[in-house]
């Protein structure tokens, strides 16, 4: 046999391990649940159904604005506080976002500081940020922005100035080359990342439970609570499962045919803004940080302060290496299989079936975490008993299960960058090598890695924060003496004693900021291929 | 070809969760105490450690525990079935007790004292779980803009009077629908739906996601009742003692004050039964029972034992003494009804 087709038979093998939770879960149907069904026709299935779409509007449009804006602004404008402030954008992407929202409701709500000041001080202030849906999308726009802002800047950056120079000369304005120009030029980039952050707006429960504002997930939730159906849970997650893909769908489409030259990078920033001009955009962005980032961390640390000594025990030792280890396993494992995907789909034309497993693969994003637990706890129990009957697997499966949880979960994650990185690789460079005499080691270790290393780099960090925050699959997979850090934030707010929860919350947060500066100074050696 | 990077790649991810797997035997096979018992819990960690601690300590029994979600928990020990390690599963409220026990997950829990300390109304009739902490959930009021000679029943805080001053945690809540099940016992379907809506009607605001945002929103001005646990009180209280709230018996002139449990079984598949029952009859002795109390401010199962002095301060109540499996029992319907009343 030819090795392409072992790569194929890998590929198809991986692709039915990552796909068999989720078709665990739509097997569910095969188990008819009728009369809660009826029950969620006659009274919440509607609320919940508009709910969940406005959010994912108000969101997607929210997160689309600001991330591009914000990207717009670093890459092409120079202007007070720019280097500092570029940097700073990055860093609400390790907030877990139940996090801001239990800080914005303690800040915010009727009951809380800001507004109990404004009472006291003037007389007003009787809002209620709960009601209707602004607060709740404001906070997850805050929170997810990242996603749209780190891939859009990327792809900002990765235009080269004689094209805008051009369309200056042209007579285009500002907002013309941003509209005409470079815009088109990142919709791709754009696209994925506000695919991504909706796909974890579909997944959300904590955020959208703080608020009160009953969603598709948070209604699986109930339903597994209440009517303790795991089969109507189930169901409803394949809905969930349908719109995470008219979502792929979208971003096909709203992708265009636009495809950029990556060689030439920008290498100057062709808008030095002064003046008031200059300072507003310094606000405007100033604002975003203060909001997203400044305020809430600020918040944790007055709430942390008293409460260190009753909260600190040895456990936490424990609790940090353990989602230490489970973000660098899942990293590891998922950037892998991503760069395997990508390489064979370098080598070879893939077949339509593969792409379509692939997208099906891809799909484990939008699942929240809770119900592809069950999904892979189901699985590995029909497959013990098929396997080896009585056997155990499920208990012997130890922390593979959570690590196959955190593949399907986040493949996704670190697809988007992987891929891209392989598109920066083109047939004339391993040409030119080869014609130097290079050899396939050499080939691979001085152009292949140096070329995906900031892709990987990239990738692997954004599963591992990503790790680092979930919740429900780690709590409900997790093998004896594997407690995390956010497991222990989610058991002190479920309590209502946020104040111990910012320290857990904290030092995750500190993590992933180690993390982030990792790949800065990782990534920082091939910025140099701008100039 | 690339084939090197990606063996290495994969197989660095390989040794990575190998390593881990190993880690995880070692934590489960090292057995610093003999006849470790095996807990799964629903209750948090900072809220039972302390008492596996002092049990661990008194008797020189280790205890082993996962925390959990509780209807996770029990899908897991249904999957896991015999083979489960567990020998107790602990949770909190007794609507999850009542289904892990229609699940078939416990067996009889033979001991003649906790029959005999634990009144019969906060046991399973079949003798398959026990309650060992009692949480009451009871109105509470601003004691600026209330006068409690207004108050006198969680059906009444539905009257026109409480129109835009009510405060309700989400429906959610469990405690919630536990209360709400005990209302469709003792008053009927149709009647509990009627006071549904008129709690909703009487809403000042979307109901909070926390019994604390409660207190907080009454202390805010933004309401002026609600019904709260009385521990989440308690602790707001030992923060800011003098602060404006007070805690209202509700229903003490017809069924009593709505109490839950927390509470735990024997597991079926329990590898260490009499491990169990010397964890569960320590639980109910005093010393637990204090802990309990000066912990998390809740009442001790075992009536005869005195309570937390903060607890003691608000004053003694007549519990309704419905049996709390018929509690579990109606909890599907409760959340029926508050889904056809509107409440969020």
């Amino acid at each position: 046999m030819n090795p392409k087709h072992y790569w194929q038979i890998t590929l198809w093998a991986l692709i039915i391990l990552i796909s068999l939770p989720i078709l665990r879960i739509l097997s569910a149907w095969l188990e008819p649940s009728g009369e809660i069904w009826a029950h969620l026709y006659a009274t919440l299935l509607s609320d919940i159904l508009t709910n969940t779409l406005w959010l994912l509007l108000g969101v997607g449009l929210g997160v689309t604005l600001l991330g591009v804006g914000l990207a717009w602004f670093v890459t092409m404008c120079e202007f007070p506080g720019r280097r500092v402030l570029e940097w700073m954008l990055f860093l609400p992407f390790a907030i877990p976002a139940y996090v801001l929202g239990f800080v914005f409701i303690g800040l915010f709500d009727y009951a809380g500081v800001v507004q109990s000041a404004l009472r006291t001080w003037f007389d007003m202030g009787g809002l209620d940020i709960r009601d209707g849906r602004w607060a709740v999308m404001l906070v997850m726009t805050l929170v997810f922005y990242p996603y749209v802002y780190m891939l859009a800047r990327n792809a900002f950056y990765s235009q080269n100035n004689s094209l805008i120079e051009s369309a200056r000369l042209l007579g285009l304005t500002p907002f013309g080359v941003f509209w005409r120009v470079s815009l088109p030029l990142a919709r791709p980039a754009i696209a994925a990342g506000a695919m991504l952050s909706l796909m974890e707006v579909l997944a959300d429960f904590g955020t959208v439970s703080m608020f009160n504002y009953s969603t598709l997930t948070s209604a699986i939730f109930s339903v597994w609570e209440d009517f303790r159906s795991l089969q109507t849970a189930a169901q409803l997650s394949t809905l969930l499962l349908g719109i995470a893909v008219l979502l792929i769908f979208i971003e096909r489409w709203s992708r265009g045919r636009a495809r950029y030259d990556t060689h030439q990078r920008l290498h100057a920033r062709p808008y030095k803004l002064q003046g008031v001009r200059a300072w507003l955009v310094t606000g405007f962005v100033t604002i975003v940080v203060v909001l997203a980032f400044v305020l809430p961390v600020s918040q944790l640390v007055i709430w942390a302060i008293g409460y260190v000594a009753e909260e600190w025990t040895e456990r936490y030792i424990d609790w940090i290496s353990n989602s230490f280890i489970l973000a660098l396993g899942a990293a590891l494992l998922t950037v892998s299989l991503a760069v395997l995907v990508n390489s064979v789909r370098q080598q070879t034309r893939l077949s339509w079936p593969i792409k379509l497993g692939l997208r099906f693969a891809n799909l484990g994003y939008a699942l929240p975490g809770s119900v592809l637990a069950v999904g892979i706890m189901l699985l590995i129990i029909d497959l013990g008993e098929w396997l080896a009957p009585g056997s155990g697997i499920w208990l012997s499966s130890g922390v593979l299960a959570l690590l196959l949880a955190y593949m399907v979960r986040f493949l996704a994650v670190a697809y988007g960058p992987v891929e891209s990185s392989f598109d920066t690789i083109t047939p004339s460079m391993t040409e030119a090598a080869r014609s130097l005499g290079a050899s396939t080691s050499r080939l691979v270790s001085h152009v292949y890695f140096p070329l995906l290393k900031p892709g990987l780099v990239i990738a692997g960090f954004m599963v591992a924060v990503d790790v680092m925050k979930e919740l429900p699959a780690t709590y409900l997979l997790r093998p004896y003496g594997w407690d995390t850090l956010a497991i222990r934030v989610y058991e002190l707010s479920a309590e209502g004693l946020y104040e111990r929860a910012a320290i857990p919350s904290l030092i995750l947060l500190l993590l992933g900021l180690l993390g982030l500066y990792m790949v800065s100074h990782i990534t920082k050696r091939y910025k140099l291929r701008r100039h | 070809m690339k084939k090197g990077l990606f063996a290495l790649a994969i197989s660095i991810g390989l040794i990575g969760c190998a390593e881990q797997d190993n880690n995880s035997t070692t934590t489960q096979v090292k057995q610093p105490f003999p006849n470790e018992v095996v807990v799964y819990s629903a209750r948090a960690e900072h809220l039972i450690k302390p008492l596996f601690d002092e049990f661990t300590k008194q008797t020189g029994i280790g205890v082993k525990f996962q925390t959990g979600n509780a209807s996770a928990l029990v899908e897991r020990l249904k999957a896991e079935g015999d083979q489960s390690p567990a020998d107790i599963l602990m949770t909190v409220d007794a609507g999850n007790l009542w289904y892990a026990a229609s699940q078939g997950l416990f067996q009889p829990l033979n001991s003649a004292r906790i029959a005999s300390q634990i009144p019969a109304h906060l046991r399973d009739p079949n003798n398959l779980w026990t309650g060992l902490s009692v949480r009451a959930r009871t109105i509470v009021y601003s004691s600026e803009r209330v006068d409690p000679q207004q108050l006198s029943s969680y059906e009444d805080l539905g009257s026109a009077k409480w129109q835009g001053r009510l405060c309700l945690r989400t429906s959610g809540s469990v405690y919630n629908k536990s209360l709400v099940a005990a209302m469709i016992a003792h008053n009927g379907e149709q009647q509990t739906e009627q006071t549904l809506k008129n709690w909703v009607g009487n809403l000042a605001s979307k109901p909070q996601a926390k019994d604390s945002q409660v207190l907080d929103a009454i202390l805010a001005g933004q309401c002026d009742v609600g019904i709260v646990n009385t521990y989440y009180f308690g602790r707001m209280q030992a923060d800011k003692p003098d602060m404006a709230l007070k805690l209202f018996w509700a229903n003490q002139a017809s069924t009593g004050t709505h109490i839950n449990v927390s509470g735990a079984g024997i597991l079926n598949s329990a590898k260490n039964y009499d491990g169990a029952v010397k964890l569960l009859e320590w639980l109910v002795s005093d010393d637990a029972q204090g802990i309990y109390g000066a912990l998390n401010k809740e009442y001790p199962a075992n009536p005869k034992i005195g309570v937390d002095a903060q607890v003691d301060s608000w004053g003694r109540f007549k519990q309704d003494d419905l049996n709390l499996s018929r509690v579990g029992e109606l909890q599907q319907q409760a959340t029926m009804l508050i889904n056809r009343a509107g409440y969020e």
